[in-house]
């Protein structure tokens, strides 16, 4: 697929995506805007679908990077306990501070989910049976891990449901005020486009890169940071959206190859797509009411991973 | 110390611990209090034995001592029957609805779940069970998107409903199911013999095993079917403690400092049985019910289970 | 007698073993040579139904290893894989005794133990029998497998790469061993190596297969000629006799 197409798409969906919703606003409308309609497309549509477009993309590359690193086609936040980590560090910052500013839980969800990778990271290590499969299945055990950690604190502060409404993302609450934290990915974004080379030499292993000159360990840790602080983010603002970084890294590497430069732009924009697609029909599927997007996402994430397992010899992932 | 020692000391603690918790503070209407108690013990020792002995053959199976039969999904399928029934039926129905018919519903649509999966999967040839997991865990996450819906939608008073099924608890536990799972425990226990012989040998690996004449997939898929029984029986009787087996068997394991399975099975029933007994006896008095003991074994479960992936080991 | 008879095994479209028909004989060693990606472990892993074949027979001695029990196929012949990674808690004088197991079923009786002992003392494990296996140096570690085999007490015994991961000391001490056993026992041995020098010394009779297709059989002096190798390995290889063993020069 070329890229233009890929812009095409998201362009035609994007489109699509701010005209539907419960208050009538047609693409007629754009010239002369009643008040309202102009106030729903700023305060809602318009915020919404900009989160939508940082979501998707952040959490794809955020998989990309993290499976350059760990040299696994099948590590991504969902399979390494990042968002879970970073769903521990929000709840940590909101029984400890309850007064925190969601810049602050930021924060706190940050190191949660540094500290979180990073374990992951040392755990891989550890382990002498590196098979492919075996790997994203520790990965997910440490992830219930660390959500049975949460479950405890959760339950004795009675947060349990609460709990369970922000840990699914949704894109129904965006509305410009509380969505805007999320533009702390895009700089962030940036500096991992500029170390993509650095990510794929890294990826090769810490004697090839010393090798090569390279400081693994600033570049690993450079990685890991980046894919915490965008965790941390999308999970605060939107909530955990599963399988995104698992599955679109996976699909674009089938028709474009492994090398990180080549494939990073494919990958932000298919992840965008992706999710703009799922937020349509998770929109559209009961209307008038939503589906939230961790559910679409998760049952067609889930499909596609399923799909790609049982392909995976074929496509050699 | 001999392992058969061990063995026999921990039995013992479990013995002791069980005692203290039926005869401990025993005031007021002896004649009501006393029954109940006994029927926690029981179904205590049913599910922590069940589950403690699932996990030992798991491991055997996979020839891995960090994987727990959790992993299949089951727990989350629990779950979502469970939120399931409350959100279209309303959390009455639940009460209402005779929790016979809710315990055989769920324990009937876990092993139906188990079989298609290992069906589905068994079915070729490269049947890699790390890949049977994996399966297992993803449909366990789909389940969980799919409970987390449905559990932001019901209404908070009803949602006090689901989120007692979500934790286990002894508290309630109906004595009519503790015998139906005796029941159903049993039978599998008595299949289960035929095949004990082999566990010893399947522990070296497939390829060892079939040189010494186990007719090894035959054998997986029957333990398979077991282990599905036993965690649909014991988490249908008290709800899901996901790391609990996986904290017993290694610990069994790091004690026994042993191969043989004999005594690595009983060792894991026992701590089991003490871990659940000492928790609900923990839970009861200090906590005063303010926790559940699953919340408090998943921890320490999920700790130790993070200390033993950091320490450096061969197990795995 | 092993009668293997055309048979095939594909992996994703690709036949790893193509058309294979070969006889051994009893009381025979017979070293299954050839290039990387020939075939040579897949073939032994099927013939000792580790791993399936896609068609063709294989029989043992006449019967059919797919149609004779799995517990009766362990008393004939036994295999050793090159992967050897058991992480059991497990000593030496333990390891072998499992290899009593399609006769005891688990409950080891007094010749059960005789038979342990017996390979022990071939194996000269007797001193380190009640060592873990963790605690074994590589070569002490393949010497105890060997002797679980040989407790194993089959007339057919297979080993894939038995001497990977051996120096040269523990390499001849280990194939002499095996000859012992043929020469001795009347046992017969069909093994992977890669070394073709061992190959040409110690065996009867070689395969040497390459991508999947045997391109010759037969005694191991018709074998291990310079038109042959050079068929199987692409490369220029010279024979020299030295003290009547012939002998590649490849370097």
């Amino acid at each position: 697929m070329k890229i233009r197409y890929l812009v095409l798409i998201l362009i035609t969906f994007s489109f699509a995506s701010v005209f539907i919703g419960v208050s009538n606003v047609s693409p007629l409308d754009l010239f002369h805007l009643t008040e309202d309609q102009a106030q729903i497309l700023l305060v809602s549509r318009l915020p919404r679908l900009v989160s939508i477009l940082i979501a998707g993309m952040s959490m794809s590359i955020c998989g990309l990077i993290m499976q350059q690193l760990s040299r696994n086609k099948f590590v991504s936040p969902t399979t390494a306990g990042t968002l879970d980590s970073a769903r521990l560090g929000i709840l940590v910052s909101m029984m400890m501070f309850t007064a925190a500013s969601p810049f602050q839980k930021m924060l706190v969800s940050f190191a949660f989910a540094l500290i979180g990778t990073f374990i992951f990271m040392k755990i891989l290590d550890k382990i002498k049976f590196k098979d492919a499969i075996f790997i994203p299945l520790v990965g997910l055990m440490f992830g219930n891990i660390i959500s049975s950690i949460s479950t405890f604190f959760a339950y004795r502060n009675d947060l349990i449901q609460n709990m369970s409404s922000w840990m699914q993302g949704d894109f129904s609450m965006i509305m410009s005020g509380n969505y805007e934290l999320l533009y702390v990915s895009i700089p962030i974004l940036a500096l991992a486009f500029f170390y993509a080379n650095k990510f794929t030499i890294a990826g090769m292993g810490e004697d090839f890169s010393k090798n090569l000159g390279l400081n693994y360990r600033q570049v690993v840790n450079l990685g890991l940071i980046i894919v915490a602080l965008v965790t941390a983010s999308v999970v605060l603002t939107v909530g955990v959206i599963p399988f995104l970084g698992l599955i679109i890294p996976n699909i674009v590497t089938i028709y474009r190859g492994d090398h990180l430069k080549k494939s990073i732009i494919h990958t932000a924009l298919l992840g965008a797509v992706f999710v703009l697609f799922c937020d349509i029909i998770g929109r559209l599927i009961i209307y008038p009411y939503e589906v939230p997007i961790s559910l679409t996402v998760g049952v067609i994430g889930s499909g596609i991973f399923i799909y790609l397992l049982l392909r995976r010899k074929k496509y050699g992932l | 110390m001999g392992y058969k020692k061990k063995t026999i000391i921990l039995a013992i603690i479990a013995i002791l611990l069980a005692m203290l918790y039926i005869f401990y503070d025993l005031r007021g209407n002896i004649g009501y209090i006393l029954p109940r108690r006994i029927i926690k013990v029981v179904a205590i020792v049913l599910t922590g034995g069940a589950i403690a002995f699932s996990t030992t053959i798991f491991m055997t199976i996979t020839n891995n001592r960090i994987l727990t039969p959790s992993v299949l999904g089951l727990d989350s399928l629990y779950l979502l029957v469970q939120t399931f029934i409350i959100f279209i039926f309303g959390a009455n129905s639940l009460v209402m609805m005779s929790s016979n018919i809710n315990y055989l519903v769920s324990i009937g649509i876990m092993v139906l779940f188990s079989l298609l999966l290992y069906r589905f999967l068994f079915r070729g040839e490269k049947n890699n069970i790390y890949f049977l997991l994996l399966i297992g865990m993803i449909l366990g996450t789909f389940f969980g998107s799919f409970t987390d819906f449905m559990q932001v939608l019901i209404d908070p008073n009803e949602f006090m409903v689901a989120q007692d099924r979500m934790f286990a608890s002894v508290n309630n536990v109906n004595t009519d199911l503790v015998y139906i799972s005796i029941i159903i425990i049993v039978a599998a226990l008595i299949y289960f013999m035929r095949f004990y012989k082999y566990l010893d040998v399947m522990a070296l690996g497939k390829e060892h095993a079939v040189n010494l004449g186990v007719p090894y997939d035959y054998i997986v898929k029957r333990l398979l079917v077991i282990v599905a029984i036993l965690i649909s029986v014991s988490t249908a009787l008290i709800g899901p403690i996901t790391f609990l087996g996986l904290l017993v068997v290694n610990v069994s394991y790091e004690l026994m400092k042993t191969y043989r399975h004999f005594y690595v099975i009983w060792g894991s029933v026992f701590i089991s049985i003490i871990a659940l007994v000492g928790g609900q006896f923990v839970v009861e008095k200090i906590f005063t019910f303010d926790t559940t003991i699953s919340v408090i074994i998943n921890f320490i479960g999920g700790v130790y289970f993070i200390y033993l992936l950091l320490k450096e080991n061969k197990s795995w | 007698m092993v009668d293997i008879k055309n048979v095939f095994k594909m992996y994703n479209q690709k036949k790893v073993v193509d058309d294979v028909s070969i006889s051994i004989e009893k009381g025979t060693i017979t070293s299954f040579i050839g290039p990387n990606g020939a075939g040579k472990s897949t073939l032994i892993s099927m013939i000792s139904r580790l791993i399936a074949k896609d068609d063709g027979e294989i029989t043992i001695d006449g019967q059919d290893i797919m149609k004779t029990k799995n517990n009766e196929l362990a008393k004939k012949i036994s295999i050793l894989k090159q992967s050897n990674s058991i992480n059991l808690k497990l000593t030496i004088r333990e390891l072998v005794a499992f290899g009593r197991f399609p006769y005891s079923q688990g409950k080891l009786r007094n010749e059960d133990w005789v038979k342990v002992d017996e390979a022990i003392r071939y194996m000269e494990l007797g001193e380190i029998q009640d060592k873990y296996l963790d605690e074994l140096s590589g070569g002490q570690r393949q010497r105890a497998h060997i002797a679980m085999v040989l407790a194993q007490d089959t007339e057919y015994i297979l080993l894939d790469e038995p001497l990977n991961n051996l120096d040269m000391r523990h390499s001849v001490q280990i194939m002499k061993t095996l000859r012992k056993l043929v020469d001795e026992l009347g046992k017969t041995i069909l093994l992977v190596i890669h070394d073709i020098n061992f190959a040409s010394c110690y065996s009867d009779h070689i395969v040497a297969l390459k991508d999947g297709k045997i391109i010759k059989q037969g005694r191991t002096c018709d074998v291990i000629d310079q038109c042959v190798l050079k068929d199987i390995y692409d490369m220029d290889i010279e024979i020299q006799n030295i003290d009547d063993r012939k002998i590649c020069v490849y370097f």
